[in-house]
This record gives C-alpha cells, sequence and structure tokens, in this order.
C-alpha cells in the first residue's frame, strides 16, 4: 500500500511546466564573482594608518611647497601698465575718444629697468584685464573649419555678427575674436639698440600644423564699416599669422597673458630697456587695464606663488592634524572594535539575567 | 444588487460581458500614450524631458542635443520595451486561456466552443482534470450522489482536494436532462469574496421542484479550479470573463517604486529647487551685467536691441549648464546596478534550494536595493514558514502517551502490541483517526490507496491509522468501508457535523453495520472537545497531554466518541435537517444543533501532528527580528494553530518575555472594546519591556479595517508583531497596503495563490515556488526555491557597495562630455554623490552635498589660480579642473568603499587610468577640439603638483573627519567592522554580518529540544475576552522556552539594536 502518495504528489499543477527540465540543474553556475565572495580587504582607519598618512603627506609637501616656491622666486618679471600712462594727460579725461579717434598720435614711450638678470628666453606678454574672452557669444564665434582649409572658406555659420561683409562675401577670418585682434605693438630697445624681438614660434605648433590652414588668406577682413581690432596681412596665409593664431586660444579667465614675442638676449640688472608702444586697442570702454610683461620662465611656469604657498600650507596642516591625532590618541585611547563599546553590550546588565 | 441568471437561454448574452480574460495593461493603440504617460509621471523623467526639450534651442544650448536626447530615448525605448513584452506575455496566456475549447450547451445541443464564447447562463461541460473556465453552479456530476472534487489551489492556495456538490434540486437528474434543463438563478453581483456565495436556484417544469433551492459555495466551480476525480460535471455559468471571482480579486499589479527611487525622487526635486534659484540668481546677475557691463564689451558687439525672450536667454542657458546636477546617467547606472543585484540574487548558491532543484529568480529587476530597507515582513505560514507537510507523531490514548520516547508514535512497539492486543480504547481511537474525516481514499489500478483529504490534519491522522492498520480503503456513497488486521468493517455515514472555525471541531455521525450502534465520532480542538467531556470522566491526563504537546511546537486534536440511542438520534436529526435548510444565519444554527449532540463525550485520546516547519525558519526569523524588522505573520489557518506555528518559529516570544494580545469581537463594539483595550495594554510600557504580538482574525479584522483603521493603524504601528489568522486574500493585500500607507517598507512572501494579491500589492514581493503551486512565484517579483532568509541578508550587505563601481564607468563618460563652460566646473561632482544611493537619505545627501560643494570649491580655486595668467587657456583649464575632479572622485569613492576586492580596485583605479588613455587617444586626433591638450598638460609638472594638491586639500579634511567619527563617534557598523577586521571576539548578534549565523542557529534550535522545562505560572492575560470560552493562550502557549542565557540576551541585543 503506498502510503508516501500525498494529495500534494498526486495534484500537479496542471501547467506546462513538466518534469523535465527540472531535472536539468538549474543551480547556478560557480564563480567566485557571483557568489560575491572575492577575496576582500577591508581597510579601516586604524589610528596608525591616519596619522601616518598625514604624517607622510605633510612630509613630502613641505619640500614640493619649498622647490615651488623657489622656483617662482627666481623668476623675474617686469610688469609695466600703460593704458592710462600712454594717453596724454590733457586728454585723459575722455580715453574713449583718444583711443577711437584715428587722427591721435597713439605712439608712447616707456622706459623699463631690468630689476635682476634675465636669463634668454624672455618671454613678451600683454596682459589683459576684465576682458572676457570667455563670453559665450564671444568664444562661439569663430569656425575652425573655415580657419583650415580653403575649400571652407564660405563656411560662415556661428560667425555672427562678423561672418560676412557688407559685400555679401564671407570674411575670412570670420568671427569676434578674429575680428577683435589685439592691435597694441611694441618695439623694444636697448640703451638706443633695437632689441630683437622674436615673433616666430610663439603660438602652439599643433595650432599651427593642424588647426590654421596655410592654404588660408585673409579675405574681406576688418572691412566694414566696424573696425574692431589688428588688421592682417593678406598675403600671408593664416597658419603664419601667429599673432591671430595666439589670440584665438581664448583665455579661460578675464585676466589673462598673451605671448607677443621672445626676446632672445640676457638682460642685465640696471639695464634700461626702452619700449615704443602703438597704443591701438581699446579697453577704456570697459575700464580694462593693460599691461606689458616680461618675464623669465621655471619648471614651473611664470612667477605664481600660489602652489608653493598652498603646498606649505597643506603641508603644515597635515603635520599639525598628525601631531593633534597623535596627541587625541594618548590623551583618549580607544581600543578599536572592542565589542563592549557597542550600545547594546554597554547596556547595564539589567536585562541580562 | 442581484443577478439574475436564466439557464440555457441565449437571450441575455448581451447582459453581460463573455468570458474573454484579459490581463493586459495595455492595447496596441493606448500602448504609446499610456507607457509614455506612465514613464513621465516620475519626476526625473520630466525633469529630463524638459532639459532636452530645451537643448533643442540652439540659441541656448551649450552642448549638442543628442547628448541628452540619445540616453533618453535609449531609456525610454528599453523600458517600454520591457513593458511591451511582459504585456504581449500576459496576451499571450490570456489567449490560450481564451481559446481552450470547452464543451457548452447551446440550444440544447452540445457543442464545443471556445472558452472565450462562453455567455452567462450557458451550461458548460467538464471532464476530469479540467480547469474551470468560468464561475459555474454545479448541476450535474457523473457521481450518482451529485458530489465532484475540485482543486483550489490556483484560486486560494490550498492543495488539497474540496467536495463539491450539485444542489439538491438538480439531484438525480439524468443527464440527457441536463441538456434541457431551464431555470434561473439569482445571484450576486459580483464580488471578490471566493468564500461566500449566496443565491437561490429555481428550476422550471418540467423539472418538478418548484421549490427555491439555496446555493452556498459549495455549489460552484470556480474558475481556474479543476475538476479530479470526477469523470465529468456540468454546470450554469454565472460569472464570466473578468466578472469571475477570480477575476474581481486580482488586482492589476501597479509598478512598484523602490525606496531608493522615491528618495531620488524626492532628492531630484530637492537639487532641482535648488537649481532653480541658482539659476534665478546667476541669471538674474546675468541679465544685469549684460545690461550694464556688457554694453561697454565692445569685443562682444552686443546688438541693442533684442527680442522679446532675451531675459530669458541667460537663465536658461544656466539652467542648461547646471541640468548636468542632475545627470541623466544616475538612471542609467542606477538600472545596471538594479539589474546586477537581481543577478546576484539569482547566482547566489546559498538561494538554490537542493530538493527541488530551483534556483532563485528576481523578476522585477528594479527593486533589489529595497530589500536592504524592509522594515515589515508579511508572510503567508503555511508553505512558507512551514513546509505544508503534516506528520503525526505522538498520541496519547487513555492516559497512555505514546511515542514520546522515539518521538514516533508510529514506531511504538508498545503502541503496536496495543493494537495487536486489540484493546478496545485504543481501537476506538483509531476508529475515530481512521473514519472522523472528509477524506476520501482513492484505489489506484495497482490497488494502492490514495488519500484526498480537505485538511493536511486529516491526510496525516488517516495515513497514520492506515499505517497502524486502520485502513480506511473505501467510501462508497455512505458507505465507509475499513480494514482493520483484514477483518473489513463497515460502516454508515448518516451526518457529517462540519468543521467550522467556531466550532473548532467536526463530528461524524455512523452506523456501525455490523452491530447496528450509532455513534458520535468527534475529533477537534482541545479547548473544543474536553469542555463536553462527560462529567464523570477525568480529563486531567488529557489537558496534560495537550500542554506538553503544544508546547512541543505540534498540533493537538482531541478524539471523543459518545454512542447514541436511536431515538436521540431521529429527534436530532430533524433539527439539524431544518437546521440545514434555513437560509439565514445557517451556519449558527447548525452550530447550535450541532451542540446538542456533542456532549457527555468520552475523550479517547489526544494526537499530536507536528506541521514541519522549513529548514531554518527560527533561525531566520530570529536574526531578522534583531535587525529590527517587524514580522507580521497573515494566514489563512486557524488561531491556535497560527500562535502554535508562531511560537515554534521565534516569530512571538513565550510567556513570560511575550505577551499576545487578541483581538475579536463578531460586532463592531466587541471589536472596537478589545481593540482599546489592546491599544491601551500597548502603549504602557511595562518595566520590563516585552515582546507584545497581537493576534486579530480575519472576522475582526474586517471589522476593524472598516470601521477602526485609525486605531488599528496605530496598533500596527506599536506593535511589532502581529499574528492575523483566517484573513482572506484580499485582507492580505489591505493589510499591505495599509503598512505601505504608513511609508513602510514592505515585503511580502507567500508560495499560493491565495497570496498573489499580497505579493502584488508589496513594495517586495518574495514568491517560494514550492508545493502550493508556481502561480505565486510568477506574480512575485523574487521567487526563491526555499525560504532562506538569512543568506539573502548576506546580499543585501554587499549591496551597499556595489552601487560604487556600477556606476563609475557611466560616471566617466559624463564627466567627459562637456565642461567647456566654466560654470559647470562647479557642479559635477554632485552627480556622483547622487549614485551614492546608499543610506540615502537627506541628511546624509546634506552631508555629500556639502562635502561637493567644497570640493567644487577646492578644484576651482586651485585651478584658476595654478592656472592663471600666461597658462589661462580655455581647454587646458577646463582639462586640469576635470582631471581634478576625476582625481578626487577617485579618492572619495576609495575611501566610502568598506571592502576592496580586485573589481573595487579595478574600477577606481581603472577609472583613473581610463580617463587618461581616453583622453590621451582624444588629445592625438586632429580634428577633435582638444587636439594636443593632454599630452601638454602631461609634460607640464605644475598640472601633476596641482592634482596632488587637489587630492590632499580635498581629501585631508574628508578622511581627518571621518576618522575623529570612526574612532570617536562610530557607529554601530563601524564597531562591528573593526571588531571584524581585527579578528576579535564577536560576542553578539548576527544581525549585521552573516558569519554569525552559527551562533543564532545554537540559541534558536534549542526551544526545539527543550521539552520538560515547564513553567505553569501563568500570567493573568489582559485580553480575556468576555464572550468567548476560549482558553486559547493558557492552552496554546506554554510559555517556557527560555532556559539559556543566551536567548535572553540575544532579546536584549535586538532590543538595543534600534535604540542605537
Amino acid at each position: 500500500m503506498n502510503l508516501k502518495a500525498t494529495a500534494a504528489s498526486s495534484t500537479s499543477d496542471g501547467t506546462s511546466d513538466s518534469s523535465a527540465p527540472r531535472r536539468n540543474s538549474k543551480k547556478p553556475k560557480y564563480s567566485r564573482f557571483t557568489q560575491q565572495e572575492l577575496p576582500a580587504c577591508k581597510p579601516i582607519l586604524t589610528p596608525g594608518w591616519v596619522i601616518s598618512t598625514f604624517a607622510v603627506v605633510g612630509i613630502i609637501f613641505i619640500p614640493i611647497g619649498l622647490a615651488s616656491l623657489f622656483a617662482s622666486q627666481r623668476v623675474v618679471e617686469i610688469v609695466d601698465r600703460y593704458d592710462i600712462d600712454c594717453i596724454p594727460e590733457t586728454l585723459r579725461n575722455d580715453k574713449l575718444a583718444f583711443i577711437q579717434s584715428r587722427e591721435t598720435n597713439k605712439t608712447c614711450t616707456r622706459s623699463l629697468t631690468v630689476p635682476m638678470d634675465m636669463k634668454s628666453p624672455i618671454y613678451v606678454y600683454y596682459e589683459l584685464d576684465n576682458f572676457y574672452q570667455n563670453h559665450r557669444r564671444y568664444v562661439k564665434s569663430r569656425n575652425d573649419k573655415q580657419l583650415q582649409s580653403k575649400k571652407n572658406e564660405n563656411e560662415t555659420s556661428s560667425c555672427d555678427p562678423e561672418a560676412n561683409a557688407s559685400n555679401g562675401l564671407p570674411i575670412v577670418p570670420c568671427g569676434l575674436i578674429a575680428w577683435s585682434l589685439f592691435n597694441d605693438t611694441y618695439r623694444f630697445s636697448l640703451s638706443s639698440k633695437v632689441l630683437e624681438v622674436n615673433k616666430k614660434n610663439i603660438a602652439w605648433k599643433s595650432d599651427q600644423g593642424h588647426k590654421f590652414g596655410d592654404d588660408v588668406y585673409p579675405k574681406n577682413f576688418q572691412s566694414g564699416g566696424l573696425i574692431g581690432g589688428a588688421k592682417l596681412n593678406a598675403s600671408k596665409p593664416l597658419s603664419e599669422q601667429e599673432d591671430l593664431i595666439v589670440w584665438m586660444r581664448t583665455a579661460a579667465l578675464p585676466t589673462f597673458r598673451k605671448l607677443w614675442g621672445k626676446i632672445e638676449v640676457d638682460l642685465e640688472a640696471n639695464e634700461q630697456i626702452t619700449v615704443v608702444i602703438q597704443n591701438n586697442y581699446n579697453t577704456y570702454s570697459f575700464g580694462g587695464k593693460k599691461k606689458l610683461v616680461l618675464s623669465t620662465t621655471s619648471w614651473i611656469g611664470g612667477k605664481n606663488d600660489f602652489l608653493g604657498v598652498a603646498y606649505l600650507t597643506v603641508g603644515g596642516l597635515c603635520l599639525f592634524l598628525a601631531i593633534s591625532f597623535i596627541l587625541l590618541y594618548f590623551a583618549r585611547p580607544r581600543p578599536l572594535g572592542d565589542p563592549s563599546f557597542l550600545s547594546w553590550n554597554s547596556d547595564p546588565a539589567g536585562h541580562m539575567n | 444588487m442581484k443577478r439574475y441568471v436564466n439557464i440555457n437561454d441565449n437571450g441575455q448574452e448581451d447582459l453581460y460581458c463573455d468570458n474573454r480574460i484579459s490581463n493586459t495593461k495595455y492595447t496596441i493603440l493606448n500602448f504609446l500614450p499610456k507607457n509614455l504617460w506612465e514613464q513621465f509621471s516620475r519626476f526625473m523623467n520630466q525633469y529630463f524631458l524638459l532639459i532636452a526639450c530645451l537643448q533643442l534651442w540652439s540659441l541656448i544650448t551649450p552642448v549638442n542635443p543628442a547628448s541628452t536626447w540619445g540616453p533618453l530615448i535609449f531609456i525610454f525605448a528599453v523600458s517600454a520595451t520591457k513593458e511591451a513584452w511582459d504585456d504581449y506575455n500576459r496576451y499571450l496566456s490570456d489567449k490560450q486561456a481564451n481559446d481552450k475549447e470547452v464543451w457548452v450547451v447551446k440550444q440544447g445541443i452540445k457543442k464545443q466552443i471556445q472558452a472565450q464564447d462562453i455567455h452567462v447562463g450557458n451550461i458548460v461541460w467538464l471532464r476530469e482534470n479540467d480547469e474551470v473556465p468560468c464561475d459555474l453552479v454545479l448541476i450535474g456530476t457523473s457521481d450518482p450522489q451529485g458530489i465532484c472534487y475540485v482543486e483550489t489551489a490556483a484560486l486560494d492556495g490550498e492543495t488539497d482536494m474540496k467536495t463539491r456538490v450539485i444542489p439538491s434540486a438538480c439531484m438525480g437528474l439524468d443527464p440527457e436532462l441536463l441538456h434541457k434543463i431551464k431555470g434561473a438563478i439569482e445571484c450576486p453581483n459580483p464580488d471578490k469574496d471566493i468564500r461566500r456565495f449566496e443565491a437561490n436556484l429555481r428550476l422550471f417544469p418540467p423539472f418538478i421542484d418548484n421549490d427555491l433551492c439555496p446555493l452556498t459555495i459549495n455549489n460552484t466551480l470556480l474558475q481556474s479550479c479543476y475538476l479530479r476525480n470526477t469523470e465529468w460535471a456540468c454546470g450554469v455559468a454565472v460569472y464570466t470573463g473578468n466578472e469571475t471571482k477570480l477575476g474581481m480579486s486580482r488586482g492589476i499589479p501597479e509598478p512598484k517604486l523602490t525606496a531608493v527611487d522615491a528618495m531620488i525622487d524626492k532628492l531630484t526635486g530637492a537639487i532641482f529647487l535648488f537649481q532653480i534659484v541658482v539659476v534665478i540668481v546667476l541669471g538674474i546677475a546675468g541679465d544685469v551685467w549684460k545690461d550694464t557691463e556688457a554694453q561697454k564689451q565692445w569685443y562682444v558687439l552686443y546688438p541693442k536691441e533684442g527680442p522679446w525672450y532675451e531675459l530669458l536667454v541667460i537663465p536658461l542657458r544656466f539652467e542648461l549648464l547646471c541640468s548636468i546636477m542632475i545627470p541623466i546617467s544616475i538612471k542609467v547606472s542606477l538600472d545596471l546596478m538594479k539589474s546586477l543585484y537581481a543577478k546576484f540574487i539569482d547566482w547566489d548558491e546559498e538561494m538554490y534550494d537542493h530538493d527541488t532543484n530551483t534556483p532563485s529568480h528576481a523578476t522585477n529587476t528594479a527593486i533589489s536595493e529595497d530589500l536592504g530597507q524592509v522594515e515589515y515582513i508579511l508572510t503567508d505560514k503555511t508553505g512558507t514558514l512551514t513546509e505544508n507537510r503534516m506528520i503525526f507523531r505522538r498520541c496519547c490514548i487513555n492516559g497512555t502517551f505514546y511515542g514520546n520516547e522515539s518521538g514516533d508514535a508510529l514506531k511504538d512497539m508498545e503502541l503496536l502490541d496495543a493494537i495487536g492486543s486489540k484493546r478496545p480504547d485504543v481501537i476506538r481511537f483509531l476508529t475515530v483517526m481512521a473514519v472522523c474525516n472528509t477524506v476520501i481514499p482513492l484505489k489506484s489500478k495497482k490497488g494502492t490507496i490514495s488519500y484526498k483529504a480537505q485538511s493536511q490534519d486529516e491526510d496525516a491522522l488517516v495515513h497514520a491509522a492506515a499505517h497502524l492498520h486502520m485502513v480506511l480503503f473505501n467510501k462508497n456513497g455512505n458507505i465507509l468501508e475499513v480494514n482493520f488486521n483484514a477483518s473489513i468493517l463497515q460502516y454508515e455515514i448518516l451526518d457529517t457535523l462540519e468543521f467550522t472555525s467556531d466550532r473548532k471541531r467536526m463530528s461524524v455521525i455512523v452506523r456501525d453495520c455490523q452491530n447496528r450502534d450509532i455513534i458520535l465520532l468527534t475529533k477537534g480542538a482541545d479547548e473544543a472537545v474536553l469542555p463536553n467531556a462527560s462529567s464523570g470522566q477525568q480529563i486531567r491526563t488529557h489537558v496534560e497531554a495537550v500542554e506538553q504537546y503544544a508546547q512541543l511546537g505540534l498540533r493537538t486534536l482531541c478524539l471523543a466518541w459518545r454512542e447514541l440511542n436511536e431515538d436521540e438520534y431521529r429527534e436530532w436529526s430533524l433539527m439539524f435537517k431544518e437546521a440545514n435548510s434555513t437560509l439565514v444565519d445557517r451556519e449558527w444554527k447548525l452550530a447550535e444543533v450541532c451542540q446538542r449532540l456533542e456532549h457527555d463525550l468520552e475523550i479517547l485520546g489526544v494526537t499530536a501532528i507536528e506541521d514541519r516547519l522549513q529548514d531554518g525558519v527560527p533561525e531566520t526569523i530570529e536574526t531578522l527580528r534583531k535587525a529590527g524588522i517587524n514580522f507580521w505573520m497573515l494566514t489563512g489557518d486557524k488561531q491556535d494553530t497560527a500562535i502554535q506555528i508562531a511560537l515554534s518559529c521565534n516569530f512571538i516570544s513565550p510567556e513570560p518575555k511575550g505577551q499576545l494580545l487578541l483581538i475579536d469581537g463578531k460586532t463592531e463594539d466587541e471589536v472596537s472594546k478589545s481593540l482599546e483595550r489592546v491599544i491601551r495594554t500597548m502603549s504602557i510600557t511595562p518595566s520590563e519591556p516585552k515582546d507584545v504580538a497581537f493576534v486579530v482574525d480575519g472576522w475582526a479584522l474586517e471589522i476593524a479595517l472598516k470601521h477602526h483603521q485609525k486605531d488599528f493603524t496605530k496598533l500596527a504601528m506599536l506593535s511589532r508583531t502581529a499574528i492575523c489568522c483566517r484573513v482572506t486574500p484580499s485582507q492580505k493585500a489591505q493589510l499591505v497596503e495599509l503598512l505601505k500607507s504608513r511609508e513602510y517598507r514592505t515585503l511580502a512572501i507567500g508560495d499560493g495563490g491565495n497570496d498573489v494579491r499580497m505579493i502584488q500589492q508589496a513594495d517586495i514581493g518574495v514568491g517560494i515556488s514550492g508545493r502550493e503551486g508556481l502561480q505565486a512565484a510568477r506574480a512575485a517579483d523574487y521567487s526563491i526555491g526555499s525560504v532562506s532568509g538569512s543568506s539573502l541578508f548576506n546580499s543585501v550587505s554587499l549591496m551597499a557597495y556595489n552601487v560604487f563601481y556600477t556606476s563609475i564607468p557611466v560616471l566617466v563618460s559624463v564627466l567627459d562630455k562637456d565642461l567647456s563652460e566654466r560654470t559647470v566646473m562647479e557642479h559635477p561632482q554632485i552627480l556622483f554623490y547622487c549614485q551614492a544611493g546608499r543610506l540615502l537619505n537627506p541628511s546624509t545627501f546634506a552631508g555629500w552635498f556639502g562635502r561637493s560643494l567644497f570640493h567644487a570649491l577646492i578644484v576651482f580655486l586651485i585651478s584658476i589660480n595654478v592656472y592663471a595668467d600666461e597658462k589661462n587657456e580655455n581647454e587646458e583649464l577646463s582639462m586640469v579642473a576635470l582631471s581634478g575632479c576625476i582625481w578626487l572622485q577617485a579618492f572619495v569613492v576609495a575611501m566610502e568603499t568598506n571592502s576592496f576586492t580586485i573589481l573595487q580596485h579595478l574600477a577606481i583605479w581603472g577609472n583613473l587610468a581610463a580617463f587618461y588613455v581616453i583622453n590621451c587617444i582624444v588629445s592625438a586626433l586632429p580634428s577633435a577640439g582638444m587636439y594636443t591638450i593632454m599630452f601638454r598638460l602631461c609634460r607640464q609638472p605644475s598640472y601633476w603638483i596641482s592634482m596632488f594638491l587637489i587630492v590632499a586639500a580635498g581629501m585631508g579634511p574628508v578622511l581627518s573627519l571621518k576618522y575623529f567619527r570612526y574612532t570617536y563617534r562610530s557607529s554601530a557598523i563601524n564597531k562591528l567592522q573593526q571588531a571584524e577586521r581585527l579578528g576579535g571576539p564577536i560576542v553578539s548578534l548576527g544581525n549585521v554580518e552573516p558569519q554569525m549565523k552559527s551562533i543564532d542557529k545554537d540559541v534558536a534550535l534549542l526551544p526545539m529540544s527543550q521539552s520538560n522545562n515547564r513553567n505553569t505560572a501563568y500570567e493573568p492575560l489582559p485580553s480575556d475576552s468576555p464572550t468567548s470560552s476560549r482558553r486559547f493562550l493558557g492552552s496554546a502557549t506554554p510559555f517556557d522556552f527560555l532556559q539559556t542565557t543566551q536567548l535572553r540576551l540575544s532579546s536584549t541585543y535586538s532590543r538595543n539594536f534600534k535604540d542605537n
């Protein structure tokens, strides 16, 4: 008599779920990944680890900070703001009129003293201030295709409002950036001898090679009623218009320096440099400063104390933290992982009996 | 409202719907709008749509619109496809059911038609093992007694056979006549109550019986049941299509939103508000600047007159720039990570059931992460906690205990000897076991006998009796044949006094065919039988036996009998017939009549049946309870059984630690009173905290939910444990809804068809593909081969950090995309923090938010200061800032990761490396905007120096804060992590880390093996219901399992764990 036959076993549930597939093992395949059993290291924040991390970071950071600071201090920099001084005193109450007038003589002579020996190459920058090269309307107002190749000359989309000249022909290079090209010029002389400024190789090689075509020549540029900045030599291809290329590398911040040239001779301390400036560029309408900068360079770049100071600060703070954690550790020792600190373990033994 | 069904009349086809079943959510036409509507009802999706639309406006868009539209369309397409596929499958299964061929009588001719063409009033013919296509009123069967058997597993989850009888009016009709039968059925409008059907049948002439014939649920065949062991049956369709009882109780599963989803939606809203503020402030500033300063910036050439919407342009631009605060990738990565979790559950070997060869399966990928946030678990009892396999274990006959030594009475030699020597009390005991039931023996062709039982208890008893040589082998109409030691005893069944939950006992009245004696055989719960013992009898031993067995977690039944004399029976029989045919309060009247006979019983003994718990259930429940998860047991079972099971699986603590409060009552007043009393008891915090649980039965629950929902909700929140007995499937769902409405996360576990609604309703449904069919598994989000809660926990704890590495790869692509404008730099990290789904709540979010602002500031300040002056170039600077973010992000993730496997290392550092590789590749392309940028930067020492500076400045404060918190203000989790990693002894709890399971097991097994420690000091219970004479608490809960300090310790932990 089969007493094992229970109700459940004799009632097939009538679905198509036959017993055949059940025979095949549906057991999941074993792998350490699927079982979430990969070997794991579970670091915890022991005082030792944390304190030594902070100490090590501090110890590494302070020398780096000193090195950066030292490098930055070694950089010799001459900065000369000329935007106001280059306007004759009589005209200073209407600077805008002065700069916009075609009649006024915009030549201006400045004399700079070399504070310390400067090793070549000495970089010549112009620095603008309060100039928003990162303005959305401005930044987008260019056409990289047009700059690249002659066949795209007519590509002036996104260049508005400097896309086409008044005669309807496309402007090359089009757009606000090119149109507002910086047009002050500098002539340097050292004790009445002309100081050569090398204007070659001031732009990025990659830009010259790939972004600005050597068969693209300026056309219809600055020909409209509204003159923005510098004019371009129509006989030179864009790839050789290095000032333009530098200018078209837009700055991210409103205060920026752009390379104007390189002086490839050493300068000695206390030498007097005379600079003849053609002060053409209008920064007066928005109250921006113009500066001429001569600077040597170091392994971290130009004169910038920020990195050094920041490193010293962070390193110092790390050491401070390390020390205070050590003190804290001795003041309030706290063994880790002691289950007696679990609140349910430190509960008074009232309920335990 | 009533429905009048004319049998065999086609005139009413238009009146009611046909039998087409439709479970689909969409039609082809409404799919797109409805699905889109559903998807766009989520805030995040609306937001993305808004952003994507804004991006179409080229005047304001900073990036290519494709960068938003692409992913957006992709995501929507994926989820729409998934929905469509699900719906298509639903359609297919509906179609299968609709197209099934059934035999139906139309115009007096039996025809085969498709199931969907059945109309109300049609007569449907079913053969053995057919599925019932719609709700039918039975009018004829192959059985001369008018009985047929159905399996209702798909409907209510009960696997046993149910007996259905044809109404008396149709009794004895010739099958041929059934073709022509005419009549009317008056029945209520469709409802979802599968236990009630109150209707009347009237047959028209020439079918003589012109009286109203009452119909009950016993005269029906409900949709989705199966006809078993009956050659054929036929019935009149009364409810069809989606109006059947099953169709009505089938809810449309609503899409389940997970807690993290909801939280992310909320946070998205918060970020959105923040974003709006930022946008407005910046927008106004921008507009003002434009009007004043920008006019002076001649090189920008601002037009003097702008279009009317000019003022909007700048704010909208900022909006688009800030839109990256809520990255679209968050959706992608969340979905990705969810499906990975689901896969991990599928893959988990520990959740694989060897017996049935079924792995776990996660159907709904979307809600896995909620597993870790469950606050309430609602579980079905039968088949979920227990295996639903009853085994007869012990018995006490006339004061003699059998089976105590071996634990199995069937092997007790003493008992076998007693049977061999034919001791009359033992034989009577066995007779009751074999006869007093509604079991149907089935003889197979080979001569073996199997039993179809309505209840598993009866099944166990009959099997046990058969084992003890009292074999019930034939039931032919009223004649019942028992084979005892090769002699055949015949009994004629005169009446069956059926089991009801109130009577808690059943009796049969039989006439012994040998000596014509009339005997009443009774079996039932002790409190229902023992008080009716004849006054002279000593019942003490029986009471003790019951107590002892109940303490072991066994289900007890008392067996009794009485000889009736002819006159007494005849007199009573008349009353019984009368009561049986009343229309109003039939059940109550019957109970009263039965009571008149069931007295002066001679108690024969007590049986003890084991309802085997699933493996590991007590441990699992203990663990989950310690984790602060509230447990509710919803069962269709009797109150006593439920309580016993609850005790044996650590569901409730025994006295004196635990306390059971009962809510009952038949009327609104009674219920409200007992509800109030219980709440009062609950709210008083006793000096020594107790595990208080309340018990409520279906009837009281219905009233409570209807009239005292507020009180009940209050109670529900006060109580950590609840037992709800005799609840219907829709009540289960109602309870889930109640908890959900209080913003609790609920998880429902069940295995039967009766759990389907609850599972659908809950935040998380877990279906067990066990013995009660697969229906629940299909409806559920997860199906598990067998319960295994602890390993589930394993996955839960590991989920937390999975969040990170799944999101990182996506993150890169987002960060990589557009940083051309500086404003963006201030916020890129926010998106990363949004994805930290771990412990996501507003306050941690605020912490993350603050940290992200700090980091943004660090990155911003350092990069603009280092890359000032001559190095000030747009592309370079943005790349520096971006690399700064990536570096910081890698370190933040590394610091927040608790456990490093090779995958984490790969993700974190690989991500960093990938950033450089990808950018170098892009930098090598002359056509790319950032041509050579990366190479230039990598050659500059200042670049690397600033990266280290960013990392040190960004992480230093975070690390020290974290260290300080970790060491001096550590949370429980931290401490456990420390303890675990230092390898120290962990004395307590298995509620956080799965490896501590073993300790728990020891604790949990103790109650099962401790049998003889007894504590007779019952506490007086505040819940003595005035109306009931039940002493269920006293008898069912010999509350003393705890002689072990361990158990006590662990409950202390569990209490405090919450306080932590």
